[in-house]
């Protein structure tokens, strides 16, 4: 019976892992799924609209790309959606259509497409168009309107010096970004991407705990003494859980070894809270983690891990 | 018991279980039996029968030609077919009867040489998967004196694969014995019998033989995957490291499988060769997944119609273990001194995979055995980069394909380094 049938050959080994590539992104869209519908709940359709622009623009951009340049249709993998949503969530809800548009194609086109595609850029494409957008368009980007009246986020208010709710911060029934509102939306989908061992603690824990320290020293010389509720107030407001969870830990642009991922997290962390604390009050985050993006492989390169074996005997 | 393991390695499914409880069952060929003159290592044995010439089992048929070669005998009574470049092809005539052979002294009395020379008469080489070295050379290095352990390799660390644990399980007191008659060759070894603890009906069975008397020790080590490999295995047991510039001798270690402590045990013992081996024949596509005592030379076709055929048609058959065997064009392919498993898949895993570009996700780092960079290897293998090869110790894999299992942009990672390692040997 076997006769007729022709056996296929192929390298070793013979047999597969489940996870693939696409089923990785998949997972960080559900983990990014509870922070997406509260912003929905908390802005309205309209942040709902830009998420899905952004989402389309992203995916018609690589597309096109693609086609375009005659090479092989790589949507399968959902990244592109991936970076759609992920530069939606980090936008003002009331951002005009076209801007979104403008940000989704640089992310795309210009900072993955132009490199290589898929794992070949050297800056993460959502937090790269962000920054873009926070230049080209800082008036538009800071802009951010809350229950119909432009108000100012949490953390604008802070840093002019007044007093936040933190349980609403906690929940995000506050000013801000579409998808970073809400720590405990972003928390139940890092707890998803955790269970899911999608992502490795290392560089979130280090991230915020180097925050956390920096935040804490700058208290005692400037309040007297570590203030608890200026520190949370910190870790909750503005983009910093989205950049620990989400973006910090996204694989291209981040460095693999052990070691690495802990000095990069606290390279991010010390970054955020300078530009934060002596800087202006938005897109902190964002420019921290492109500057850790252009550090990564140098962090990489100082940190591998010795070949086993090597060294272990002189002949 | 402690459990111990290195860093690193990965856990596909075992799907042991429905071979490993089963008893090995012997099977007797019908059909023509082949020997291979050669098994990777070392030159062709030289045939010393011709076509026409009637045998016996345990005949010799080939002759080891020079050091690193070993004796080819038939498995079984019959007519020579044909003598070729590579193998000779016996008419089987049904009648396993052997040779009568010479009155052995009991190994106690033996002198080392002697002992060795047995084992060199038996054609014995390492039977754990794709190994097919000399035994006597590995139980002949520089200075004997300075070998502290010999440790028999029961990881059995492959899916599917269960004739080690079956052997282990069902005649401990040869595996034993035959590390009793190893241990004769070294004044300052003790024994180590390594399996991974998904085995301890083996470990207890084997306790049952361990006297006083003797300096050797179970150990269990933690079941993943490559717990077998030869580097791995010495550095869970001792901490000591071995490259790719050494051999375990030179940190006072050999390693010995199962089924090659087994064959030493009946060649010094009995005074047989090695005519015989067991197999783990299993896979989805497998109507009766079980071990079989089987002949070497004997037909794959034959033994998988032993184990009921196929259930359904597979579209892959692997011979040894899945994660590093080869895949078979078609199964006229003899059972050889290396043989541990034939498994049939009815679904190939590896031709349904969609390919991406590296995420860079790590994780290929994360597995890697000997703590390398995969995917810079591949890439530099792909692209030609020899001296950026050299330069990360591309040669230090240990080829077993743990990263390109992990990968999830589905790369195989381990062709392009294997492919590279040996372009890399091959100018030597």
């Amino acid at each position: 019976m076997d006769e007729q049938k022709i056996l296929r050959i192929s390298f070793f080994p013979h047999i597969r892992d489940k996870a693939s590539t696409s089923r990785i992104m998949l997972d960080v869209i559900i983990a990014l799924l509870p922070a997406t519908a509260f912003g929905v709940y908390n802005f309205g359709w309209r942040a709902l609209l830009l998420i899905l622009i952004c989402v389309a623009a992203c995916v018609l951009s690589e597309l096109l790309w693609d086609l375009g340049m005659k090479k092989r249709v790589t949507l399968r993998d959902l990244s592109a959606v991936v970076t759609g949503l992920i530069l939606a969530l980090n936008l003002p809800p009331t951002l005009d259509w076209w801007i979104a548009v403008i940000g989704s194609v640089f992310a795309i086109v210009v900072v993955k497409m132009l490199f290589g595609g898929l794992g070949q850029n050297f800056m993460n494409p959502a937090v790269a168009a962000k920054c873009f957008l926070l230049i080209s368009f800082a008036g538009r980007m800071n802009a951010f309107v809350f229950q119909n009246v432009i108000s100012a986020t949490p953390m604008e208010v802070l840093k002019a010096g007044g007093n936040v709710d933190l349980l609403q911060m906690f929940l995000g029934n506050t000013s801000g970004a579409i998808g970073e509102t809400s720590a405990l939306a972003l928390l139940i989908g890092a707890v998803y991407l955790f269970i899911r061992r999608i992502i490795d603690f290392r560089i979130p824990l280090f991230y915020i705990l180097a925050f956390a320290v920096y935040i804490s020293i700058y208290s005692i010389f400037t309040r007297g003494g570590i203030d608890g509720s200026f520190l949370a107030a910190h870790l909750l407001s503005g983009g910093l859980l989205m950049g620990a969870f989400y973006m910090a830990t996204d694989y291209v642009t981040s460095p693999v070894s052990p070691a690495g991922r802990i000095i990069y997290g606290a390279v991010l962390g010390v970054l955020t809270c300078t530009f934060r604390l002596f800087g202006s009050a938005t897109g902190s985050v964002a420019y921290a983690i492109i500057i850790g993006n252009l550090l990564a492989p140098l962090i990489e390169k100082i940190t591998r891990q010795r070949s086993f074996g090597k060294g272990a005997h002189l002949r | 018991m402690a459990v111990l393991t290195f860093k690193g390695g990965v856990h596909p499914a075992s799907n042991k279980k429905l071979t490993s409880s089963r008893p090995a069952e012997e099977l007797i060929p019908k059909g023509d039996l082949t020997f291979p003159l050669f098994l990777h290592h070392g030159r062709h044995a030289k045939p010393v029968v011709k076509g026409g010439e009637w045998v016996s089992a345990g005949t010799l048929i080939a002759k080891a030609d020079g050091y690193v070669s070993s004796n080819v005998h038939s498995s079984i009574a019959g007519i020579v077919k044909y003598v070729d470049f590579d193998s000779i092809v016996i008419e089987n005539i049904g009648d396993v009867n052997e040779e009568p052979r010479s009155i052995v002294k009991p190994y106690t009395e033996l002198s080392k040489k002697e002992i060795l020379t047995l084992i060199r008469e038996a054609g014995i080489v390492g039977m754990g998967g794709e190994e097919g070295y000399p035994t006597h050379i590995k139980l002949s290095p520089e200075d004997p004196g300075k070998i502290k352990y010999i440790i028999v390799n029961g990881c059995e660390c492959e899916p599917y694969i269960t004739c080690n644990n079956r052997r282990l399980t069902e005649e401990p007191d040869k595996i034993v014995e035959g590390l009793k008659i190893v241990l004769r060759l070294f004044d300052n070894a003790k024994g180590v019998i390594a399996i991974q603890d998904d085995k301890k009906a083996a470990v207890i069975k084997i306790k049952q033989y361990l006297t006083k008397d003797h300096d050797i020790h179970v150990k269990m080590l933690y079941s993943k995957y490559p717990q077998g490999s030869e580097r791995q295995l010495i550095y869970a047991l001792t901490k000591k490291q071995v490259n790719s510039h050494m051999t375990p001798a030179d940190v006072g270690c050999l390693v010995l499988n199962v089924e090659t402590i087994y064959a030493i045990r009946t060649a010094v013992v009995e005074g047989r060769p090695l005519i015989s081996r067991m197999v783990t024949v299993a896979g989805d596509a497998i109507k009766k997944p079980g071990n079989f005592k089987v002949r070497l030379g004997t037909n794959i076709r034959e033994l998988i119609e032993a184990a009921g055929g196929f259930k359904k048609e597979p579209e892959k058959v692997i011979i040894g273990g899945p994660m590093t065997g080869e895949s078979l064009v078609d199964l006229d392919r003899p059972v050889t001194k290396d043989t541990n498993a034939i498994i049939a898949l009815v679904h190939d895993p590896v031709v349904r995979v969609h390919q991406t570009n590296c995420i860079h996700c790590g994780r290929c780092i994360e597995v890697c055995p000997s703590r390398l960079i995969p995917t810079k290897l591949a890439d530099y293998s792909a692209l030609g980069m020899v001296d950026l090869f050299r330069e990360n110790d591309g040669r230090e894999c240990i080829e077993c394909g743990s990263c390109s299992y992990i990968c999830p942009a589905k790369r195989s990672l381990a062709e392009g380094i294997v492919m590279m390692k040996q372009m890399i040997i091959d100018e030597l």
